[in-house]
Protein backbone atom coordinates (compact mmCIF):
# COMPACT_ATOMS: atom_id res chain seq x y z
CA UNK A 1 0.00 0.00 0.00
CA UNK A 2 1.28 3.44 -0.91
CA UNK A 3 1.03 6.13 1.76
CA UNK A 4 0.75 9.75 0.67
CA UNK A 5 2.16 12.29 3.12
CA UNK A 6 2.28 16.05 2.53
CA UNK A 7 4.23 18.98 3.93
CA UNK A 8 1.56 21.63 4.51
CA UNK A 9 3.61 24.14 6.51
CA UNK A 10 7.29 25.09 6.62
CA UNK A 11 7.41 27.60 9.47
CA UNK A 12 5.34 29.69 11.89
CA UNK A 13 3.88 32.35 9.61
CA UNK A 14 3.63 30.18 6.49
CA UNK A 15 0.29 30.23 4.64
CA UNK A 16 -2.55 27.68 4.86
CA UNK A 17 -3.37 28.65 1.25
CA UNK A 18 -1.59 25.63 -0.22
CA UNK A 19 -3.20 23.10 2.14
CA UNK A 20 -6.49 22.85 0.21
CA UNK A 21 -4.58 21.85 -2.93
CA UNK A 22 -2.89 19.02 -1.02
CA UNK A 23 -6.21 17.80 0.40
CA UNK A 24 -7.91 17.99 -3.00
CA UNK A 25 -5.09 15.87 -4.45
CA UNK A 26 -5.64 13.31 -1.68
CA UNK A 27 -3.15 12.80 1.14
CA UNK A 28 -3.30 10.28 3.97
CA UNK A 29 -1.35 12.53 6.33
CA UNK A 30 -0.98 16.28 6.37
CA UNK A 31 2.12 17.23 8.37
CA UNK A 32 2.53 20.83 9.57
CA UNK A 33 6.05 21.84 10.62
CA UNK A 34 5.88 25.08 12.60
CA UNK A 35 9.08 25.34 14.62
CA UNK A 36 12.34 26.90 13.45
CA UNK A 37 15.20 27.04 15.96
CA UNK A 38 14.24 30.42 17.33
CA UNK A 39 10.46 29.93 17.23
CA UNK A 40 10.48 28.48 20.75
CA UNK A 41 12.00 31.73 22.02
CA UNK A 42 9.11 33.69 20.50
CA UNK A 43 6.61 31.24 22.00
CA UNK A 44 8.32 31.38 25.38
CA UNK A 45 7.81 35.18 25.45
CA UNK A 46 4.18 34.59 24.46
CA UNK A 47 3.61 32.18 27.33
CA UNK A 48 5.27 34.53 29.82
CA UNK A 49 2.57 37.09 28.98
CA UNK A 50 -0.31 34.58 29.03
CA UNK A 51 -0.26 30.95 30.21
CA UNK A 52 -2.90 30.10 27.58
CA UNK A 53 -0.35 30.69 24.79
CA UNK A 54 3.06 29.34 23.86
CA UNK A 55 1.94 27.48 20.72
CA UNK A 56 1.99 28.71 17.12
CA UNK A 57 -1.18 30.73 16.92
CA UNK A 58 -1.84 30.05 13.25
CA UNK A 59 -2.74 26.42 14.09
CA UNK A 60 -6.53 27.12 14.06
CA UNK A 61 -6.20 28.72 10.59
CA UNK A 62 -4.68 25.47 9.29
CA UNK A 63 -7.25 23.31 11.07
CA UNK A 64 -10.15 25.29 9.60
CA UNK A 65 -8.94 24.16 6.17
CA UNK A 66 -7.97 20.61 7.16
CA UNK A 67 -10.58 19.43 9.68
CA UNK A 68 -13.42 18.79 7.20
CA UNK A 69 -11.17 16.25 5.44
CA UNK A 70 -10.13 14.81 8.81
CA UNK A 71 -13.76 14.48 9.93
CA UNK A 72 -14.57 12.74 6.65
CA UNK A 73 -11.84 10.19 7.40
CA UNK A 74 -9.77 11.17 4.38
CA UNK A 75 -6.68 12.47 6.19
CA UNK A 76 -4.98 12.93 9.54
CA UNK A 77 -2.99 15.91 10.80
CA UNK A 78 0.38 15.76 12.57
CA UNK A 79 1.96 19.00 13.76
CA UNK A 80 4.57 20.36 16.16
CA UNK A 81 2.49 23.55 16.51
CA UNK A 82 2.29 22.81 20.24
CA UNK A 83 5.58 24.65 20.60
CA UNK A 84 6.26 25.22 24.28
CA UNK A 85 2.65 24.49 25.31
CA UNK A 86 1.11 21.53 23.41
CA UNK A 87 -1.71 21.21 25.94
CA UNK A 88 -2.91 24.74 25.19
CA UNK A 89 -2.60 24.06 21.45
CA UNK A 90 -4.79 20.98 21.85
CA UNK A 91 -7.41 23.08 23.67
CA UNK A 92 -7.34 25.52 20.74
CA UNK A 93 -7.76 22.61 18.32
CA UNK A 94 -10.71 21.24 20.27
CA UNK A 95 -12.23 24.74 20.27
CA UNK A 96 -11.74 25.05 16.52
CA UNK A 97 -13.40 21.68 15.89
CA UNK A 98 -16.38 22.56 18.11
CA UNK A 99 -16.82 25.94 16.44
CA UNK A 100 -16.96 24.11 13.12
CA UNK A 101 -19.54 21.69 14.49
CA UNK A 102 -17.14 18.77 14.15
CA UNK A 103 -17.42 16.17 16.91
CA UNK A 104 -15.85 12.82 17.65
CA UNK A 105 -12.31 13.74 16.64
CA UNK A 106 -9.50 12.21 18.66
CA UNK A 107 -6.89 14.88 19.32
CA UNK A 108 -3.61 13.63 20.81
CA UNK A 109 -1.00 15.68 22.62
CA UNK A 110 2.66 14.70 22.94
CA UNK A 111 4.58 16.27 25.82
CA UNK A 112 7.89 15.63 27.53
CA UNK A 113 10.20 17.59 25.23
CA UNK A 114 10.20 20.58 27.58
CA UNK A 115 13.10 19.98 29.98
CA UNK A 116 12.82 23.32 31.84
CA UNK A 117 11.05 21.88 34.91
CA UNK A 118 13.81 19.29 35.37
CA UNK A 119 16.83 21.14 34.07
CA UNK A 120 18.70 21.36 37.38
CA UNK A 121 18.31 17.62 37.97
CA UNK A 122 19.40 16.85 34.41
CA UNK A 123 22.39 19.15 34.76
CA UNK A 124 23.70 17.04 37.65
CA UNK A 125 23.48 13.87 35.56
CA UNK A 126 24.84 15.16 32.30
CA UNK A 127 27.28 17.78 31.15
CA UNK A 128 24.96 19.91 28.97
CA UNK A 129 28.17 21.11 27.36
CA UNK A 130 27.79 23.34 24.30
CA UNK A 131 27.72 21.06 21.27
CA UNK A 132 29.98 23.25 19.12
CA UNK A 133 32.31 25.10 21.50
CA UNK A 134 32.46 22.39 24.20
CA UNK A 135 31.88 25.02 26.91
CA UNK A 136 30.60 23.42 30.14
CA UNK A 137 27.09 24.22 31.40
CA UNK A 138 28.62 26.03 34.40
CA UNK A 139 29.48 28.79 31.91
CA UNK A 140 25.86 29.10 30.73
CA UNK A 141 25.18 32.86 30.77
CA UNK A 142 22.07 33.78 32.72
CA UNK A 143 18.85 31.85 33.28
CA UNK A 144 17.74 29.55 30.44
CA UNK A 145 14.62 30.79 28.59
CA UNK A 146 13.74 27.39 27.22
CA UNK A 147 15.25 23.91 27.13
CA UNK A 148 13.65 21.54 24.65
CA UNK A 149 14.65 18.08 23.46
CA UNK A 150 14.14 17.13 19.82
CA UNK A 151 11.97 14.04 20.30
CA UNK A 152 11.68 11.36 17.65
CA UNK A 153 8.77 9.64 15.91
CA UNK A 154 7.90 7.10 18.66
CA UNK A 155 5.37 9.13 20.71
CA UNK A 156 3.61 10.21 17.51
CA UNK A 157 3.38 6.56 16.43
CA UNK A 158 1.96 5.76 19.89
CA UNK A 159 -0.67 8.48 19.39
CA UNK A 160 -1.61 7.12 15.96
CA UNK A 161 -1.86 3.62 17.44
CA UNK A 162 -4.36 5.04 19.94
CA UNK A 163 -6.50 6.19 17.04
CA UNK A 164 -5.56 9.85 16.99
CA UNK A 165 -6.93 11.94 14.10
CA UNK A 166 -4.84 14.99 15.00
CA UNK A 167 -1.47 14.77 16.77
CA UNK A 168 -0.05 17.91 18.36
CA UNK A 169 3.51 17.86 19.69
CA UNK A 170 6.03 20.29 21.08
CA UNK A 171 9.59 20.10 19.82
CA UNK A 172 10.19 17.00 17.77
CA UNK A 173 12.74 16.64 15.01
CA UNK A 174 11.10 18.08 11.90
CA UNK A 175 11.47 14.91 9.84
CA UNK A 176 9.95 12.78 12.63
CA UNK A 177 6.54 14.36 11.93
CA UNK A 178 6.64 12.64 8.53
CA UNK A 179 8.48 9.48 9.54
CA UNK A 180 5.89 8.65 12.21
CA UNK A 181 2.93 7.92 9.90
CA UNK A 182 5.21 5.80 7.69
CA UNK A 183 6.36 3.74 10.70
CA UNK A 184 2.71 3.37 11.76
CA UNK A 185 1.21 2.50 8.39
CA UNK A 186 4.00 0.32 7.02
CA UNK A 187 4.70 -1.35 10.36
CA UNK A 188 8.44 -0.72 10.09
CA UNK A 189 10.54 -1.99 13.01
CA UNK A 190 12.50 0.45 15.15
CA UNK A 191 15.79 -1.20 14.17
CA UNK A 192 15.02 -1.28 10.44
CA UNK A 193 17.59 1.46 9.94
CA UNK A 194 17.44 1.66 6.15
CA UNK A 195 13.67 2.19 6.10
CA UNK A 196 13.81 4.65 9.00
CA UNK A 197 16.51 6.52 7.10
CA UNK A 198 14.33 6.50 3.98
CA UNK A 199 11.38 7.89 5.95
CA UNK A 200 13.61 10.49 7.56
CA UNK A 201 14.83 11.67 4.16
CA UNK A 202 11.21 11.86 2.96
CA UNK A 203 10.46 14.04 5.99
CA UNK A 204 13.51 16.20 5.37
CA UNK A 205 12.40 16.72 1.76
CA UNK A 206 8.87 17.76 2.79
CA UNK A 207 9.46 19.76 5.96
CA UNK A 208 10.18 23.12 4.29
CA UNK A 209 6.95 23.31 2.30
CA UNK A 210 7.56 25.26 -0.94
CA UNK A 211 11.32 24.70 -0.91
CA UNK A 212 10.98 21.28 -2.60
CA UNK A 213 8.49 22.53 -5.17
CA UNK A 214 10.36 25.41 -6.76
CA UNK A 215 10.72 27.89 -3.90
CA UNK A 216 14.20 29.30 -3.20
CA UNK A 217 15.51 27.58 -6.32
CA UNK A 218 18.86 28.99 -7.48
CA UNK A 219 18.85 27.79 -11.11
CA UNK A 220 16.30 29.15 -13.58
CA UNK A 221 13.99 30.23 -10.79
CA UNK A 222 12.20 32.46 -13.29
CA UNK A 223 10.96 29.38 -15.20
CA UNK A 224 9.05 27.86 -12.25
CA UNK A 225 5.41 27.79 -13.48
CA UNK A 226 2.88 30.05 -11.77
CA UNK A 227 4.97 30.85 -8.70
CA UNK A 228 2.04 32.73 -7.17
CA UNK A 229 0.34 29.29 -6.94
CA UNK A 230 3.42 27.52 -5.62
CA UNK A 231 2.23 24.16 -4.29
CA UNK A 232 3.58 22.28 -1.29
CA UNK A 233 5.11 18.84 -1.77
CA UNK A 234 3.72 15.33 -1.44
CA UNK A 235 5.58 12.02 -1.01
CA UNK A 236 4.14 8.67 -2.12
CA UNK A 237 5.93 6.15 0.03
CA UNK A 238 6.03 2.37 -0.58
CA UNK A 239 6.39 -0.27 2.14
CA UNK A 240 10.04 -0.79 1.13
CA UNK A 241 10.81 2.90 1.73
CA UNK A 242 11.00 3.91 -1.90
CA UNK A 243 9.32 7.28 -2.39
CA UNK A 244 8.11 9.54 -5.15
CA UNK A 245 8.38 13.24 -4.35
CA UNK A 246 5.70 15.11 -6.25
CA UNK A 247 3.12 17.90 -5.99
CA UNK A 248 -0.61 18.36 -6.51
CA UNK A 249 -1.49 17.90 -10.18
CA UNK A 250 -3.43 21.15 -10.37
CA UNK A 251 -1.10 23.98 -9.41
CA UNK A 252 2.04 25.81 -10.40
CA UNK A 253 5.50 25.01 -9.12
CA UNK A 254 7.94 22.29 -10.08
CA UNK A 255 9.38 19.11 -8.62
CA UNK A 256 12.58 17.99 -10.35
CA UNK A 257 15.98 16.49 -9.59
CA UNK A 258 17.21 20.06 -9.08
CA UNK A 259 14.44 21.21 -6.71
CA UNK A 260 14.77 17.99 -4.68
CA UNK A 261 18.57 18.13 -4.36
CA UNK A 262 18.36 21.78 -3.26
CA UNK A 263 16.29 20.58 -0.30
CA UNK A 264 18.27 17.37 0.27
CA UNK A 265 21.26 19.34 1.60
CA UNK A 266 19.33 22.20 3.19
CA UNK A 267 20.47 22.74 6.79
CA UNK A 268 22.45 19.49 6.64
CA UNK A 269 26.01 19.17 7.95
CA UNK A 270 27.53 15.75 7.15
CA UNK A 271 25.11 14.37 4.52
CA UNK A 272 26.48 10.84 5.07
CA UNK A 273 25.57 11.00 8.78
CA UNK A 274 22.39 13.00 9.30
CA UNK A 275 21.71 12.35 12.98
CA UNK A 276 18.02 12.34 13.85
CA UNK A 277 16.56 10.98 17.10
CA UNK A 278 15.43 7.85 15.22
CA UNK A 279 18.39 7.01 12.96
CA UNK A 280 21.68 8.22 11.53
CA UNK A 281 20.72 8.58 7.88
CA UNK A 282 23.10 8.53 4.93
CA UNK A 283 21.61 10.99 2.45
CA UNK A 284 24.55 10.39 0.08
CA UNK A 285 23.31 6.81 -0.42
CA UNK A 286 20.01 7.98 -1.94
CA UNK A 287 19.37 7.46 -5.62
CA UNK A 288 17.35 10.37 -7.02
CA UNK A 289 15.71 9.69 -10.40
CA UNK A 290 13.81 12.45 -12.16
CA UNK A 291 10.91 10.59 -13.79
CA UNK A 292 9.55 13.73 -15.45
CA UNK A 293 6.08 15.11 -14.89
CA UNK A 294 7.04 16.58 -11.51
CA UNK A 295 7.94 13.18 -10.06
CA UNK A 296 11.32 12.33 -8.50
CA UNK A 297 11.97 8.79 -7.25
CA UNK A 298 14.08 8.39 -4.09
CA UNK A 299 15.45 4.92 -3.38
CA UNK A 300 18.32 2.94 -1.82
CA UNK A 301 18.61 5.13 1.29
CA UNK A 302 20.84 3.59 3.98
CA UNK A 303 20.81 4.18 7.71
CA UNK A 304 22.84 3.38 10.82
CA UNK A 305 21.60 2.93 14.42
CA UNK A 306 20.36 6.03 16.22
CA UNK A 307 22.62 7.62 18.84
CA UNK A 308 21.83 7.26 22.58
CA UNK A 309 21.24 11.02 22.95
CA UNK A 310 18.69 13.64 21.99
CA UNK A 311 19.72 17.03 20.71
CA UNK A 312 18.53 19.66 23.17
CA UNK A 313 18.34 23.37 22.50
CA UNK A 314 18.75 25.84 25.36
CA UNK A 315 18.43 29.58 24.99
CA UNK A 316 19.53 32.63 26.96
CA UNK A 317 19.19 36.39 26.65
CA UNK A 318 22.10 38.09 24.89
CA UNK A 319 21.32 41.81 25.29
CA UNK A 320 19.26 44.28 23.31
CA UNK A 321 19.68 45.60 19.80
CA UNK A 322 18.59 48.69 17.92
CA UNK A 323 18.86 49.59 14.27
CA UNK A 324 18.78 52.66 12.04
CA UNK A 325 18.91 53.09 8.26
CA UNK A 326 19.92 56.09 6.21
CA UNK A 327 19.83 56.29 2.41
CA UNK A 328 22.20 58.37 0.29
CA UNK A 329 22.11 59.08 -3.42
CA UNK A 330 24.90 59.71 -5.91
CA UNK A 331 27.39 61.39 -5.79
CA UNK A 332 29.74 59.92 -3.18
CA UNK A 333 26.96 57.82 -1.66
CA UNK A 334 29.09 55.09 0.06
CA UNK A 335 31.50 57.66 1.49
CA UNK A 336 28.61 59.71 2.88
CA UNK A 337 27.09 56.58 4.38
CA UNK A 338 30.35 55.60 6.05
CA UNK A 339 30.94 59.12 7.38
CA UNK A 340 27.43 59.32 8.82
CA UNK A 341 27.85 55.96 10.59
CA UNK A 342 31.12 57.20 12.08
CA UNK A 343 29.63 60.52 13.21
CA UNK A 344 26.72 58.64 14.77
CA UNK A 345 29.02 56.26 16.67
CA UNK A 346 31.11 59.20 17.90
CA UNK A 347 28.02 61.02 19.21
CA UNK A 348 26.82 57.86 20.97
CA UNK A 349 30.21 57.59 22.64
CA UNK A 350 30.10 61.26 23.70
CA UNK A 351 26.64 60.70 25.18
CA UNK A 352 28.19 58.07 27.43
CA UNK A 353 26.04 55.25 26.09
CA UNK A 354 27.65 51.83 26.34
CA UNK A 355 27.47 49.84 23.11
CA UNK A 356 28.93 46.33 23.30
CA UNK A 357 28.84 45.62 19.56
CA UNK A 358 28.32 47.57 16.35
CA UNK A 359 27.37 46.33 12.89
CA UNK A 360 27.63 48.75 9.96
CA UNK A 361 26.39 47.51 6.58
CA UNK A 362 26.52 49.43 3.30
CA UNK A 363 23.50 48.32 1.26
CA UNK A 364 24.12 48.67 -2.44
CA UNK A 365 27.83 48.06 -1.88
CA UNK A 366 28.63 44.89 0.08
CA UNK A 367 26.07 44.45 2.89
CA UNK A 368 25.20 40.88 1.94
CA UNK A 369 28.47 39.72 0.39
CA UNK A 370 31.11 41.26 2.64
CA UNK A 371 34.65 40.34 1.59
CA UNK A 372 33.36 38.21 -1.32
CA UNK A 373 32.32 41.36 -3.21
CA UNK A 374 35.05 42.47 -5.63
CA UNK A 375 35.98 46.16 -5.68
CA UNK A 376 33.98 48.05 -8.31
CA UNK A 377 35.10 50.71 -10.73
CA UNK A 378 31.88 52.69 -11.08
CA UNK A 379 30.31 54.57 -8.19
CA UNK A 380 26.99 53.04 -7.08
CA UNK A 381 23.96 55.24 -7.80
CA UNK A 382 22.80 54.97 -4.19
CA UNK A 383 23.73 53.43 -0.86
CA UNK A 384 21.90 52.69 2.39
CA UNK A 385 23.80 52.66 5.66
CA UNK A 386 22.24 50.11 7.99
CA UNK A 387 23.64 50.51 11.48
CA UNK A 388 22.81 48.04 14.26
CA UNK A 389 24.04 48.00 17.83
CA UNK A 390 23.91 45.79 20.92
CA UNK A 391 23.53 47.11 24.47
CA UNK A 392 23.04 45.48 27.86
CA UNK A 393 19.49 46.82 28.32
CA UNK A 394 16.58 48.12 26.23
CA UNK A 395 16.76 51.65 27.67
CA UNK A 396 20.33 52.19 26.46
CA UNK A 397 19.55 50.62 23.07
CA UNK A 398 16.69 53.11 22.70
CA UNK A 399 18.77 56.12 23.72
CA UNK A 400 21.39 55.21 21.12
CA UNK A 401 18.73 55.46 18.41
CA UNK A 402 17.93 59.00 19.56
CA UNK A 403 21.44 60.13 18.58
CA UNK A 404 20.61 59.52 14.90
CA UNK A 405 17.83 62.11 14.79
CA UNK A 406 19.87 65.38 14.85
CA UNK A 407 22.06 64.09 12.01
CA UNK A 408 19.31 64.98 9.54
CA UNK A 409 20.65 68.55 9.58
CA UNK A 410 24.16 67.92 10.82
CA UNK A 411 25.76 65.21 8.65
CA UNK A 412 26.83 64.79 5.01
CA UNK A 413 24.18 65.96 2.55
CA UNK A 414 21.14 64.36 1.01
CA UNK A 415 20.98 61.65 3.63
CA UNK A 416 18.19 60.78 6.04
CA UNK A 417 15.92 59.98 3.12
CA UNK A 418 13.74 57.54 4.94
CA UNK A 419 14.45 53.79 4.66
CA UNK A 420 13.07 53.01 8.08
CA UNK A 421 12.54 56.61 9.11
CA UNK A 422 12.74 56.67 12.88
CA UNK A 423 14.42 53.77 14.56
CA UNK A 424 12.67 50.52 15.36
CA UNK A 425 12.03 49.67 19.00
CA UNK A 426 14.83 47.80 20.74
CA UNK A 427 14.71 44.04 20.26
CA UNK A 428 15.90 41.40 22.70
CA UNK A 429 18.69 39.25 21.33
CA UNK A 430 18.78 35.55 22.16
CA UNK A 431 21.60 33.09 22.02
CA UNK A 432 21.14 29.38 21.37
CA UNK A 433 23.03 26.68 23.28
CA UNK A 434 22.75 23.29 21.54
CA UNK A 435 23.68 20.25 23.63
CA UNK A 436 23.04 16.51 23.98
CA UNK A 437 21.07 14.67 26.68
CA UNK A 438 20.86 10.91 27.25
CA UNK A 439 17.53 9.59 25.95
CA UNK A 440 17.07 7.63 29.18
CA UNK A 441 16.67 10.94 31.03
CA UNK A 442 13.96 12.18 28.68
CA UNK A 443 11.88 9.18 27.58
CA UNK A 444 10.22 8.32 30.93
CA UNK A 445 8.58 11.75 30.89
CA UNK A 446 7.23 11.65 27.34
CA UNK A 447 3.44 11.30 27.51
CA UNK A 448 0.63 10.92 25.00
CA UNK A 449 -2.90 12.00 25.95
CA UNK A 450 -5.94 11.75 23.72
CA UNK A 451 -8.97 14.01 23.96
CA UNK A 452 -12.23 13.46 22.06
CA UNK A 453 -14.06 16.51 20.74
CA UNK B 1 42.65 26.68 -18.60
CA UNK B 2 40.45 29.70 -18.08
CA UNK B 3 38.69 31.27 -15.10
CA UNK B 4 34.95 31.26 -14.54
CA UNK B 5 32.65 32.34 -11.77
CA UNK B 6 30.96 29.41 -9.99
CA UNK B 7 27.65 31.10 -10.73
CA UNK B 8 28.01 30.19 -14.41
CA UNK B 9 28.11 26.46 -13.69
CA UNK B 10 26.58 25.82 -10.25
CA UNK B 11 23.45 26.29 -8.17
CA UNK B 12 23.45 26.98 -4.44
CA UNK B 13 21.36 27.04 -1.25
CA UNK B 14 22.38 28.18 2.23
CA UNK B 15 20.88 27.08 5.55
CA UNK B 16 21.46 27.85 9.23
CA UNK B 17 21.78 25.99 12.52
CA UNK B 18 22.74 28.25 15.41
CA UNK B 19 25.90 30.12 14.39
CA UNK B 20 26.70 27.55 11.68
CA UNK B 21 25.92 28.17 8.03
CA UNK B 22 25.95 25.39 5.45
CA UNK B 23 26.08 26.12 1.76
CA UNK B 24 25.33 23.41 -0.77
CA UNK B 25 26.93 23.91 -4.17
CA UNK B 26 25.20 22.04 -7.02
CA UNK B 27 27.09 21.32 -10.23
CA UNK B 28 25.19 21.32 -13.50
CA UNK B 29 26.74 18.01 -14.67
CA UNK B 30 29.38 15.32 -13.97
CA UNK B 31 32.22 17.13 -15.69
CA UNK B 32 31.62 20.25 -13.62
CA UNK B 33 31.34 18.14 -10.46
CA UNK B 34 34.88 16.80 -11.02
CA UNK B 35 36.12 20.36 -11.48
CA UNK B 36 34.52 21.75 -8.30
CA UNK B 37 35.73 18.76 -6.26
CA UNK B 38 39.25 19.71 -7.38
CA UNK B 39 38.97 23.51 -7.20
CA UNK B 40 36.52 24.47 -4.47
CA UNK B 41 38.34 23.29 -1.36
CA UNK B 42 37.37 24.11 2.22
CA UNK B 43 40.49 26.27 2.45
CA UNK B 44 39.47 28.33 -0.58
CA UNK B 45 35.98 28.84 0.79
CA UNK B 46 37.37 29.93 4.17
CA UNK B 47 39.63 32.43 2.41
CA UNK B 48 36.78 33.62 0.15
CA UNK B 49 34.59 34.62 3.10
CA UNK B 50 37.40 36.29 5.07
CA UNK B 51 36.23 37.95 8.29
CA UNK B 52 32.60 36.98 7.61
CA UNK B 53 33.31 33.41 8.77
CA UNK B 54 35.12 33.26 12.09
CA UNK B 55 35.46 29.47 12.51
CA UNK B 56 36.49 26.43 10.52
CA UNK B 57 35.06 25.40 7.18
CA UNK B 58 34.53 21.67 6.52
CA UNK B 59 33.59 20.27 3.12
CA UNK B 60 31.41 17.21 2.50
CA UNK B 61 30.79 15.51 -0.84
CA UNK B 62 27.37 14.33 -2.02
CA UNK B 63 28.23 12.77 -5.37
CA UNK B 64 24.73 11.28 -5.68
CA UNK B 65 23.34 14.77 -6.25
CA UNK B 66 26.56 16.19 -7.79
CA UNK B 67 27.00 18.57 -4.88
CA UNK B 68 29.48 19.78 -2.31
CA UNK B 69 28.34 20.92 1.12
CA UNK B 70 30.35 23.51 3.06
CA UNK B 71 29.75 23.73 6.80
CA UNK B 72 31.04 27.03 8.20
CA UNK B 73 31.38 27.60 11.95
CA UNK B 74 30.93 31.06 13.42
CA UNK B 75 29.41 32.31 10.18
CA UNK B 76 26.26 34.11 11.31
CA UNK B 77 27.36 36.85 13.68
CA UNK B 78 26.44 34.70 16.69
CA UNK B 79 23.43 32.89 15.19
CA UNK B 80 19.98 33.92 13.92
CA UNK B 81 18.34 35.39 17.04
CA UNK B 82 21.63 36.85 18.29
CA UNK B 83 23.06 38.42 15.12
CA UNK B 84 23.14 42.16 14.42
CA UNK B 85 23.35 41.49 10.67
CA UNK B 86 20.33 42.14 8.47
CA UNK B 87 20.80 38.68 6.93
CA UNK B 88 20.59 36.95 10.30
CA UNK B 89 20.15 33.47 8.80
CA UNK B 90 22.81 33.85 6.11
CA UNK B 91 20.35 33.24 3.29
CA UNK B 92 22.54 35.34 0.97
CA UNK B 93 25.74 33.38 1.63
CA UNK B 94 24.98 30.93 -1.21
CA UNK B 95 25.06 33.76 -3.72
CA UNK B 96 28.22 35.06 -2.09
CA UNK B 97 29.90 31.66 -2.55
CA UNK B 98 29.17 31.42 -6.29
CA UNK B 99 30.90 34.76 -6.80
CA UNK B 100 34.15 32.78 -6.44
CA UNK B 101 36.25 32.45 -9.60
CA UNK B 102 37.85 29.08 -10.32
CA UNK B 103 40.11 27.59 -13.00
CA UNK B 104 38.18 25.42 -15.44
CA UNK B 105 39.33 23.41 -18.49
CA UNK B 106 38.83 25.07 -21.87
CA UNK B 107 35.95 22.67 -22.58
CA UNK B 108 33.93 24.60 -19.98
CA UNK B 109 35.13 28.07 -20.93
CA UNK B 110 31.95 29.00 -22.77
CA UNK B 111 29.52 27.82 -20.12
CA UNK B 112 27.25 30.62 -18.91
CA UNK B 113 24.25 30.66 -16.61
CA UNK B 114 21.24 31.81 -18.63
CA UNK B 115 20.07 35.33 -17.93
CA UNK B 116 16.74 35.58 -16.07
CA UNK B 117 13.68 36.18 -18.20
CA UNK B 118 11.11 38.00 -16.07
CA UNK B 119 8.79 39.35 -18.74
CA UNK B 120 5.91 37.71 -16.85
CA UNK B 121 6.78 39.77 -13.78
CA UNK B 122 7.07 42.98 -15.78
CA UNK B 123 3.66 42.31 -17.30
CA UNK B 124 2.12 41.95 -13.82
CA UNK B 125 3.89 45.07 -12.54
CA UNK B 126 2.86 47.09 -15.61
CA UNK B 127 -0.79 46.41 -14.84
CA UNK B 128 -0.67 47.51 -11.20
CA UNK B 129 -2.54 50.73 -10.41
CA UNK B 130 -0.11 53.61 -9.99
Amino acid sequence: MTIRVAGGQGFYGDTPKSVQGLLDDGVDYLCLEALAELTLAILQKDRQKDEAFGYTRDLPAYLVVALPAVAAGRTKVITNAGGINPTAAARAAVGTARAMGITGLRIATVTGDDLMPRLDAIATDTALAHLESGAPYTEFPGPPLFASAYLGARPIVDALAQGADVVITGRVADAALFLAPLMHEHGWEWDDWDRIAAGTLVGHLLECSGQSAGGNLSREWWNVPHPWDLPYPIAEVEPDGTAIITKPRVSGGRVSFDTVRHQLLYEVHDPAAYASPDVVADFTSATCNDLGGDRVRISDVRGLPATPTYKVLLCHSAGWSGEARVAFSWPEAPEKAKATAAIFAKRVEQAGLAVDEWCVELWGVDALGGPTVPPRDAEPPECVARIAWRCADPQTAGLVAREMVPLSLSAPPAGMTGMGRGAARPTELLSLWPTLVEKALVDPHVAVTVEVT
Amino acid sequence: MTTLRLHEICGYRAGDKGDISNIALFSDDDEIYQVIVREVTAERVKEHFGAMVKGDVVRYEAANVLALNFVMQGALGGGGPRSLRADTLGKALGGALVRMEIDVPDSLADRRAPRPDVRWAEEILDHLPR
